[in-house]
């Protein structure tokens, strides 16, 4: 699983932080998404599919492995 | 022309389109206090995107379901700015606030996320969950004055309400002593009865006053918010104090709402209490199945369409209303299984209870830390605690914005 942030489009909600705290934390000044795992291990991949699904703005995305572990 | 002529007329949508217009905002059956309104079940069950009729006879969509009011919220050609043609107002008092500067709420992006990106900081989940030792120490001695010598007391006045003011107060460097003053005024702002003369009277003087308190941070700067987006020097007093107003209303109303039926519900549900009571690590699941079930914004939220859109297989035009109702998706059984029933247990975290999109409430780390201290103290201090009057005399809020009870006698 490799995620991807959109910084851009984050509104600083913090539920991604929440649901996943070891791939997501919000950046000092202003609470906007920081990544702090883009290939997180697969004990966390169900956290971050519930981060991709409640985030409410559709700033957070992830691409699958495919069968050899390649993202 | 009848209301519902008028609505088919501008709809265009012939007689064989479905079922009447419903009124919003529409009431809840007696009997029923913790459920949505029968007619937009019915919607979510039958129609979908329904056609709707406001109090003033215009008419707009409602939008029931999970994932159209995940879909509309989350989409930016749905617009949050009241001041476009064909928003659609719940009350009188909604649409005058609409002719004052609006806040952020009721602008779009990108004048939206700039000024919400200056308070992001303050909302964040490690800042606020550094809040938790505080929230503790208040909720203990709010308990401790409600409980010394005494065995029963109304929990909003005494808990429910004193708790997330002290906090949002504490927040933004807002003098607590005045608390009486800005929870009338708030109180005004959110009811749905308040005459257009009230709102624009509440809203001048918590301006005036929030203008003032900007003034005197200048001077005398404190660590609370107001005295920050002074600091930063680019928003004039004005602005400054229509982000404080909008913090401290959203502050006082929501969480005390959310703490007092939160208790009632779980009093009227005694398994649920069970569950939870024997195994307190079940608060943060429990809270997020609370703001679930309970869903206190419970009129919706109003967007306009500014392009023509598809939602759910109906066409939207651009300058048509949508009214997205947040309790009707979170009772959504495609979503959450058997959703009439509050189950402590249940993985509830998709809920839109704060909304959806770029405005999801900014406050929600905050109100997540608050309600797990409040209920989780409450239940915890209190193995007794019980309703003192019949449940049927309890006065819910179904004249105010955000749902709840007005008083919650209790005993213990």
């Amino acid at each position: 699983m490799r995620v991807h942030i959109d910084q851009e489009k984050c509104c600083g909600a913090g539920s991604c932080v929440l649901s996943a705290p070891e791939v997501f934390d919000q950046r000092e000044e202003d609470g906007i998404v920081v990544l702090l795992d883009a290939e997180p291990p697969a004990g966390l991949h169900d956290a971050v599919h519930e981060a991709v699904a409640i985030c409410p703005a559709a700033a957070i995305s992830v691409e699958q492995a495919d069968r050899a572990g390649r993202v | 022309m009848t209301t519902a002529e008028r609505t088919e007329a501008e709809h265009g949508t012939g007689p064989d389109a479905g079922l009447a217009p419903l009124a919003v905002p529409a009431a809840r059956a007696e009997g029923c206090p913790f459920d949505p309104a029968p007619g937009v079940e019915r919607a979510r069950r039958e129609e979908p995107i329904a056609r709707a009729t406001l109090w003033d006879g215009s008419a707009c969509w409602l939008v029931t379901r999970h994932q159209d009011v995940r879909e509309v919220l989350g989409d930016p050609r749905f617009s949050a700015d009241a001041t476009r043609p064909g928003f659609p107002f719940l009350t009188a008092g909604g649409r005058e606030l609409a002719t004052v500067k609006p806040t952020f709420i009721r602008q779009d992006d990108p004048e939206h996320a700039r000024l919400r990106r200056m308070l992001t900081a303050d909302f964040m989940v490690k800042k606020v969950e550094a809040m938790r030792p505080e929230v503790q120490r208040l909720t203990d001695d709010l308990l401790d004055r409600m409980t010394t010598g005494r065995n029963s007391a109304d929990l909003v006045a005494e808990f429910a309400l004193p708790l997330p003011s002290l906090v949002i107060c504490l927040l933004l460097g807002v003098p607590y002593d005045d608390h009486e003053f800005f929870q009338e005024r708030s109180s005004l702002l959110l009811s749905l009865r308040s005459t257009a003369e009230e709102v624009r009277g509440a809203q001048e003087d918590l301006r005036r006053y929030l203008t003032r308190l900007a003034e005197s941070k200048r001077s005398a700067p404190d660590d609370g918010i107001v005295s920050r987006l002074v600091a930063r020097g680019d928003l004039d007093d004005e602005e400054i104090a229509s982000m404080g107003r909008l913090l401290l209303i959203a502050g006082h109303e929501t969480t005390a709402n959310m703490t007092a039926l939160s208790t009632l519900a779980l009093l009227r549900n005694p398994d649920q209490l069970k569950r939870l009571r024997a195994d307190p690590s079940l608060i943060k699941g429990a809270v997020e199945e609370l703001l679930r079930y309970l869903t206190i914004v419970h009129n919706g939220l109003p967007r306009v369409a500014t392009e023509e859109v598809t939602v759910g297989g109906r066409t939207i035009r651009a300058g048509e209303g949508v009214l997205c109702t947040l309790n009707s998706a979170n009772r959504d059984d495609g979503v959450f299984p058997g959703g009439d029933a509050l189950d402590v247990g249940r993985d509830a975290r998709r809920h839109v209870a704060f909304g959806f999109g770029v405005h999801q409430c900014l406050g929600q780390p905050l109100a997540r830390v608050e309600l797990q201290i409040a209920v989780e103290t409450l239940l915890r201090r209190l193995p007794d605690l019980r309703l003192a009057i019949p449940f049927e005399d309890v006065r819910f809020r179904h004249d105010m914005g955000i749902y709840g009870v007005h008083a919650l006698p209790v005993a213990w």
